[in-house]
């Protein structure tokens, strides 16, 4: 065989094995799209799952809940991530898409009111926060605490985390207008941890020194509070596909993934609670 | 086609051998052609671009105003006038950006109250007074500021002039009016002294020197004469300043803290305030689709764009100004 005749032979074989790569790769495509708070668990989860299953792409986009939904009800993912359920309307638009969303809660998130360490404050009653958040209480030394005004920080309206909040604490009452609103937990974080007057909520995972978490209605946020609902703002953070996932398909897999040892071990480390700890 | 005349017309005066001529002719009528045709074609898919866009905006807009069961006058009136804005209640949604435009309005009037005296200053030291050297210097650095991400600047914000601004003025909260200003204008300032700068070195030398002959000392002929002269290219920095400050998301999501409110009494820029361009970057990606708060985002966005659309226009106006006044 000449060198020529080699050279051909090998370009054509190049070409078709890239092209069975590709085919074979774009046969298993898993899309995962959704909530920014449940992103680092499909991140997480992903990871684990390129690796037991090299033949699979899995990309996970994270723009959202609404958007998670959206791309379900539309064909664009095979999983939305979400951390609230979905809505009435997202629902009868599945419906008239032929879509039949079906949701699968992997974990628990708390909902942790937090303020900024100096404050002298550790304890509020429910009814205490929605009076802050509605602009009726405006002065810590109100609540007991030093003469400071009180500065509220809110997720924005959008967020799952601001829905929770919203229906739990708040029952669906409008907030008042001097209410902050940041886009994220880090931010939300940022805010407190910087503003001596500030109080917010983040998720469990963003819990650290520089915050102090309040007990609400005498129950401290912990992780066992919050997996047996104790803690009054508690949440379930959702998978949903297409209907039920076909058992032993990938899909199936990735959603009962936080059964293994292995997902309740991802679960613990990204800061959210396992359902099965009790 | 005007170049093959031309070209013939020379190919009569200078007479060359026939097929030479011939094939130059086709050939540059050709390139021409394929020139004239391909700048044609890039201009056309910016314009269209740009109508796309409003296009795009208008027609998702559209069905906030057109929502069933409230009249569109009703919805517009409840838009621009009332100051609740609560998209996303479940029984109760209220539309009204009256607050949130007041807040694009505080924040881009105190940005520009800080960057066009210090931009302006700048531009006339810079074109005036620094050496060569200097300004070989300075301007590369200052351009270097309308390079920096603006998320940058936004954890800028958060993080140290935030703790700042209520360590050291006292105030309740970092992230407010202020606080979103200042950084505004830092953005805004390379824009406000390049453009005004450039406006003053095109005052013609003679000018300047006419008014030493006359006896004017150096302010005065800054203040006096060059400065005037160049009037309506510093106006033009300034409304270029202006649009960058009101355009800005990021900066201003991170910085102003958001709040639906407007600052009572009228002038405390310690609260927070909201933009327009902050409420549909906040919103936009996790409202459900197609509901009326989706849509409610692009009635803010088309506001957006009317209002800039008016402020690029106006600096047209001017910028052409300065081309007419410099010739």
């Amino acid at each position: 065989m000449s060198a020529y005749q080699f050279r051909n032979l090998s370009t054509v074989l190049i070409g078709f094995s890239l092209l069975v790569c590709w085919a074979g790769a774009a046969d298993k495509v898993l899309q995962i799209d959704g909530s920014t708070t449940v992103g680092p668990l499909g991140d997480a989860f992903a990871e684990v799952f390129k690796e037991l299953h090299p033949d699979v792409s899995i990309t996970v986009k994270k723009t959202g809940s609404g958007d998670g939904a959206a791309a379900l009800i539309d064909g664009r993912c095979d999983i939305a991530m979400m951390s609230r359920f979905m809505k009435d309307k997202e629902f009868q638009q599945a419906i008239e898409k032929g879509v039949y969303p079906v949701a699968h809660v992997i974990a628990m998130d708390g909902v942790c009111i937090v303020v900024h360490p100096s404050n002298p404050i550790s304890e509020l009653r429910m009814d205490q926060v929605r009076d802050i958040y509605m602009g009726k209480i405006t002065n810590w030394k109100e609540l007991g605490g030093p003469d400071m005004p009180i500065v509220p920080v809110s997720r924005d309206t959008s967020s799952g985390t601001y829905e929770s909040f919203h229906s739990m604490v708040m029952n669906n009452e409008k907030m008042a207008p001097n209410v902050e609103y940041v886009n994220s937990n880090p931010q939300a974080h940022a805010r407190i941890r910087s503003t001596p007057g500030a109080i917010g909520y983040v998720g469990i995972g963003f819990l650290d020194r520089y915050v102090k978490p309040l007990k609400i209605n005498g129950v401290t946020p912990t992780r066992s509070t919050i997996a047996k609902g104790i803690y009054p703002v508690s949440r379930p953070l959702f998978l949903f596909t297409n209907g039920y996932p076909k058992l032993g398909s990938i899909v199936h897999a990735f959603c009962t993934f936080y059964l293994t040892e292995k997902g309740q071990e991802i679960i613990e480390a990204k800061g959210f609670v396992p359902l099965t700890e009790y | 086609m005007t170049t093959a005349v031309s070209q013939s017309d020379e190919a009569v005066r200078f007479p060359r051998p026939l097929r030479l001529t011939f094939r130059d002719d086709l050939r540059s009528t050709l390139l021409s052609w394929f020139v004239k045709s391909f700048l044609f074609v890039v201009t056309f898919c910016s314009v269209a671009a740009v109508l796309l866009i409003f296009v795009f905006v208008i027609r998702q807009a559209a069905p906030f105003f057109t929502e069933s069961g409230v009249s569109p006058r009703e919805r517009i009136t409840e838009f621009l006038t009332s100051r609740r804005w609560f998209p996303e209640h479940q029984a109760h949604p209220e539309y009204g950006i009256l607050a949130i435009i007041a807040g694009s309005f505080y924040v881009t009037v105190t940005s520009l109250l800080i960057a066009v005296p210090t931009g302006l200053l700048a531009a006339v030291f810079l074109s005036d007074i620094a050496s060569f050297r200097t300004r070989q210097v300075c301007k590369p650095l200052i351009e270097i500021l309308a390079a920096i991400p603006s998320v940058a600047y936004g954890v800028f914000a958060v993080m140290v002039v935030a703790p700042w601004l209520q360590k050291h003025l006292g105030f309740s909260t970092g992230t407010n009016a202020l606080n979103a200003s200042i950084i505004l204008s830092i953005m805004a300032m390379p824009t406000i002294i390049s453009v005004a700068e450039d406006a003053l070195t095109a005052v013609g030398r003679e000018i300047r020197e006419a008014s030493y002959g006359l006896g004017a000392t150096r302010a005065e002929t800054l203040l006096r004469v060059v400065i005037p002269a160049a009037h309506s290219g510093i106006l033009a920095a300034v409304i270029l300043g202006m649009m960058r400050a009101v355009g800005e998301t990021m900066v201003v999501w991170m910085a102003s803290g958001n709040a639906t409110q407007i600052p009572s009494p009228w002038w405390d820029l310690s609260q927070s305030v909201r933009t327009m361009t902050a409420t549909i970057a906040g919103e936009l990606g996790e409202v459900p689709q197609g509901t009326i708060h989706f849509h409610s985002l692009f009635a803010i966005g088309l506001v957006l764009l009317i209002f800039t659309f008016c402020l690029n226009l106006l600096s047209e106006h001017f910028i052409l100004q300065m081309k007419k006044s410099k010739r």
